[in-house]
């Protein structure tokens, strides 16, 4: 079970609901992920078509764990601002903080998410912080309040794997509140390989939604995210620059 | 009335409140959040917040993001 500031869930995997083809799609797509957290976007309603475009038209609020998130905020203020509309939908006091810093990248401003996180902290929100894979800031994130620290595999929405497990593997190893990885993964070997530096928990959207088969993919995630935390602790071989029989050496035929 | 809502300029034939701008947009006031003059306005407020020429209104809701 993963348990952030207080909240158990049953899966590790977390899920985005962004980029589906269509709604019917991404419902069963998230069904099959089997994820109990799936993230939300704040944003205008669309004032001159129907009140359908929301996402609580189709998934159930009840049945699943709304985290708001604020991508698309590139200022502290910006990110605040979003985060409070975010809570006033009534759901719970969790929030998704991104600070974005750069358009070609979306690597975030680290400077403004942990100003940010202060504040939000200090209103009461349970922050779970959208960062880089360093480990000073995700450090600074822990001691600003944040609930969870989500460092990135690689940048939102490429697909690139995880490009750097050590440093995944040391910020797990120092901090104590959960480390869920948040970005980059696109297929179930990058999950896996995620879950294997014994983090917490993952999060994805891209990988699941822009799949040839979401459905499909959601599965393989599903099973890959179990797959890497049950060798996580099952605990893996050393690893050796030479080759070790498996079969007896000793009573071979003359 | 003129109303900035969503940043557009709009004319608000009869509302006086943000409860009633809710209905006559055709909007579920469970289902969005308002911000009035950058104030969030909380669902038990949104009958006795007035609406005044020129006011700049948000209504905001979730979708589908990652």
């Amino acid at each position: 079970m993963l348990e952030i500031a207080g909240v158990t869930f049953r899966s590790r995997l977390m899920v985005g609901t962004g980029k589906y083809r269509n709604n019917q799609e991404m419902v069963e797509a998230i069904a099959a992920s089997g994820a109990e957290v799936v993230t939300v976007a704040v944003r205008r309603v669309n004032l001159d078509r129907n009140a359908e475009e929301g996402i609580l038209h189709h998934l159930d609020p009840k049945h699943y764990f709304l985290l708001s998130n604020t991508a698309g905020c590139y200022s502290a203020d910006e990110a605040i601002r979003y985060a409070r509309l975010g809570r006033e939908a009534g759901f719970n006091d969790f929030v998704k903080l991104e600070v974005i810093g750069d358009q070609a990248t979306l690597l975030p401003d680290t400077a403004g998410l942990l100003e940010a996180t202060k504040v939000l902290a200090k209103e009461g929100f349970k922050v779970l912080a959208y960062t880089n894979d360093d480990l000073i800031t995700a450090l600074r994130l822990e001691e600003a309040g944040a609930v969870a620290v989500m460092p990135l595999a690689s940048p939102i929405g490429s697909g690139l794997g995880l490009l750097n497990p050590y440093f995944i593997r040391t910020i797990k190893t120092r901090l104590s509140v959960p480390v869920i990885v948040d970005a980059g993964v696109g297929t179930a070997s990058d999950a896996c390989l995620v879950m294997e530096q014994g983090v917490d928990g993952i999060l994805m959207n891209t990988a699941l939604a822009e799949a040839t088969d979401p459905v499909g993919m959601s599965h393989a995630m599903r099973l890959a995210t179990e797959a890497g935390r049950a060798a996580y602790l099952a605990g893996r071989m050393p690893r050796r620059e030479v080759a070790i029989p498996s079969s007896p050496t000793s009573g071979m035929l003359d | 009335m003129e109303l900035v809502i969503n940043g557009d300029r709009r004319d608000i034939l009869k509302s006086t409140t943000v409860e009633e701008l809710l209905a006559e947009l055709g909007l579920d006031a469970r289902a969005v959040v308002v911000e009035h003059n950058r104030v969030i306005i909380r669902r038990p407020s949104l009958a006795s917040t007035r609406l005044a020429e020129g006011d700049q209104v948000e209504i905001v809701h979730f979708v589908g993001g990652g």
